[in-house]
């Protein structure tokens, strides 16, 4: 036996077990043959999948993925977002994975596999704390050098780096210590990262390594305009392009960015890739550039308005991709309305080349121009159940109120969440004596304690 | 009491200190906001389009931001074109935009993170010069910064608008130091007209001019954006003279 899901060791099968073993535990057991090879074909086409997320991947066998995040993260928000798109992505397609990320490949590999969650972000600089209780069997060791090292009393990755490395590798070769050093980041562990054939790519190699940023953005100029010619006779856009760096030291650095729309403008494309080059560690000297349109769209030629028709809007998705990839997709977007009357869930984000229909809010009533992420809790007295307050205090001023307006009630959304079947909000438009306004709100509708607390919060500023 | 010098020596003279300035007198034309009040005290009759403009709140607006914020979104809803707005972290309630007239299919979110980054953008934005506005709340402005920002819009006829707002109301100070800025505002809240029946009128604010490259200052007591981004006198300065109005203000604050 090769594998066992969950169902299978709930049925008290494990990996190891001798097929016929199994058969007897199990009665009508289909048995199929272990195909190791295309076990690794289809793991090689997952990995190929997976450089929508970064342009470093590489199937890690027999059973995982190693991607190398660094400067593709804030393109999908941050660590922790992109990691769960990740898991959400493969549970779409009803596979579970476990994911983890770390300052190296083999901690990484370790707390995906043993950490015992199914995400784990392990800080930089905590690798080391965060291995020492994981067992020996997340540092990719021979089973026969493990079963060696249990014998000798070892159980954890702790016990065994706080160990004097000489009469170790004295005893079991270099290998342990080699994975200990890869783990912790003391030893480069470089990737070797998956091509797809089917992608646009130009490739520059050096006789001479490059190291100096002014040669490296020269040489980037030069793969842009090779690389927007082939994309020219293709008619086809690029929407993602990374910019791969091979180091002399067998390491690969790499840059990503995107665009808005299909893009094949060369001035354009440098500008973006000419943002991040000084991310780039040049380390001994870089001997080979690939750039590879790794996302790319049909680009046809478009009609261009008469200006009889109507005015030309002039094109902004050049800024939109400036200012994405230096914030990040999500730090630039548009607002658009929902249908809710809770004011914090009646804005969405969408993105800024979103299709505009004209839609608006329904403004019955004045909205505030601040609204605080959370509603902060004030002072009160009111009388009950439908007055506005005549003084609260908020972050310790007192106002007295001098004109109020409301109330405006808000009823909770029953069919979102249950807890807000009964909610009841009442919001007041109130002005204190200098002709501030605030919004403010009594949770509860003022007789009935199963509306809500009855205690008051402000919500927003208005101008 | 002085005499008013003739008009054609002072156009003469502005015509000599633009050439002292060094550079072609660019203009881009001026948006005016349709209260003569108002237009009669920016050279041009309005707001110079292709510049870089101020808008900071009094007293808590300073540290809040509301009423600048409405402010601005009323100019940039009379402008033509998207608006990129950028913000270091995102408060803005965008029902509340909508209603200063500026619709959400028009305007467009920068969130920066940190001032660093959020300059460079509105620097971007405005050099792009496909935008009908830039808006950028900022805290610290330095004159190198405001002078770059100033440059960009010139150069692109795009107008910036850099709303000042800071963390704490003490360092609102920081609003006097000198900046390449064309105008400089401030708006604070006023105590609303009291209507004949319960409720909270429209908003009404103190508007200062505080600062007005080849102009003067001026204060005006100016009714909130209505739905389209349009201010209005109040009705009790409308029909006073602004020069009583001001010393007025002057002796009450």
């Amino acid at each position: 036996m090769t594998a066992a899901d969950a169902l299978a060791e709930s049925a008290g099968l494990h990996v190891g077990m001798p097929a016929t073993k199994a058969q007897a535990l199990v009665p009508g057991l289909a048995v199929l043959d272990a195909d190791p090879a295309g076990d690794a074909n289809a793991l090689h086409r997952l990995a190929v999948w997976a450089l929508r997320f970064s342009p470093m991947v590489a199937p890690d066998p027999p059973d995982g993925l190693v991607i190398d995040t660094t400067g593709a993260d804030h393109l999908h928000g941050g660590e922790e977002v992109m990691l769960r798109a990740l898991v959400d992505r493969f549970a779409a397609s009803r596979l579970e994975a476990r994911v983890a990320i770390a300052d190296t490949w083999g901690a990484a590999h370790a707390a995906a596999r043993h950490a015992g969650a199914a995400m784990v972000i392990v800080e930089p600089g905590h690798t080391r704390r965060a291995l020492a209780a994981l067992p020996l069997a997340a540092l990719r060791l021979p089973d026969r050098m493990r079963a060696d090292l249990h014998v000798l009393g070892f159980s954890t990755i702790g016990e065994l780096a706080a160990q004097p490395r000489a009469p170790l590798t004295l005893r079991f070769g270099p290998q342990l210590a080699r994975r200990l050093d890869q783990a912790f980041g003391d030893v480069p562990e470089p990737i070797e990262p998956v091509r797809s054939l089917d992608l646009v790519e130009v490739r520059r190699t050096f006789a001479e390594p490059i190291g100096a940023p002014e040669t490296i953005r020269r040489y980037t100029g030069k793969l842009i305009v090779a690389l927007v010619s082939e994309l020219e006779g293709r008619g086809l856009g690029a929407r993602r392009l990374d910019l791969l760096f091979g180091r002399v030291d067998n390491r690969w650095e790499a840059i990503r960015i995107g665009t808005a729309r299909a893009e094949r403008d060369a001035r354009r494309l440098t500008r973006l890739l000419a943002e991040r080059i000084e991310t780039i560690d040049p380390g001994f000297g870089i001997e080979v550039m690939t750039l590879t349109a790794s996302l790319a769209e049909p680009l046809g030629a478009v009609q261009v308005i008469s200006s009889l028709v109507e005015e030309e809007e002039p094109d902004v998705s050049g800024l939109y991709d400036l200012i994405a990839n230096r914030v990040g997709e999500r730090g630039l977007y548009r607002f658009a309305p929902v249908a809710s009357d809770v004011p914090e869930r009646s804005v969405m984000q969408i993105g800024p080349l979103a299709l505009d229909d004209g839609a608006s809010w329904v403004d019955h009533w004045p909205r505030p121009s601040r609204l605080l992420a959370r509603p902060e809790p004030v002072e009160t007295m009111a009388l009950l159940p439908d007055h506005p307050p005549v003084w609260f205090t908020w972050r310790r001023q007192r106002r007295r109120v001098r004109r109020a307006d409301g109330p405006e009630r808000v009823f909770g959304e029953w069919w979102k969440r249950e807890a807000e079947a009964a909610t009841v909000r009442d919001y007041f438009r109130v002005e204190d004596d200098a002709g501030e306004r605030f919004w403010i709100y009594r949770a509860g509708d003022g007789e009935h304690p199963e509306t809500g607390s009855h205690r008051w919060y402000l919500h927003g500023i208005f101008a | 009491m002085a005499r008013r010098p003739a008009p054609e020596t002072l156009s003469d003279l502005r015509e000599r200190i633009q050439r002292l300035e060094g550079r072609e007198a660019r203009t881009c034309g001026a948006l005016p906001f349709g209260v003569p009040d108002i237009d009669r005290r920016l050279p041009g009759g309005g707001l110079a389009l292709g510049a870089l403009h101020e808008v900071a709140g009094g007293g808590n607006g300073a540290v809040d931001g509301a009423a600048a914020a409405l402010f601005t979104a009323g100019i940039a809803a009379r402008t033509k074109g998207k608006i990129l707005w950028c913000v270091v972290r995102q408060d803005l309630f965008a029902p509340a935009i909508a209603q200063a007239g500026l619709a959400p299919g028009r305007v467009v979110y920068v969130e920066a993170g940190d001032e660093r980054t959020l300059l460079a953008c509105f620097e971007d934005a405005l050099r792009h010069g496909g935008l009908g506005a830039v808006i950028g709340e900022v805290a610290k402005l330095s004159m190198t910064a405001s002078r770059r920002l100033q440059l960009a819009a010139e150069g692109s006829g795009t107008t910036a608008l850099a709303i000042r707002r800071w963390r704490r109301q003490t360092e609102a100070a920081d609003f006097g130091q000198p900046t390449a800025s064309v105008t400089r505002w401030r708006v604070s809240v006023l105590p609303s007209v009291a209507l004949p029946v319960p409720g909270v009128g429209r908003a009404r604010w103190l508007l200062e001019l505080i600062r007005c490259r080849a102009g003067e200052c001026a204060d005006f007591e100016v009714e909130a954006c209505d739905g389209k981004g349009r201010l209005a006198l109040s009705p009790e300065m409308a029909d006073r003279s602004p020069a009583a109005q001001v010393a007025r203000q002057r002796a009450t604050r």
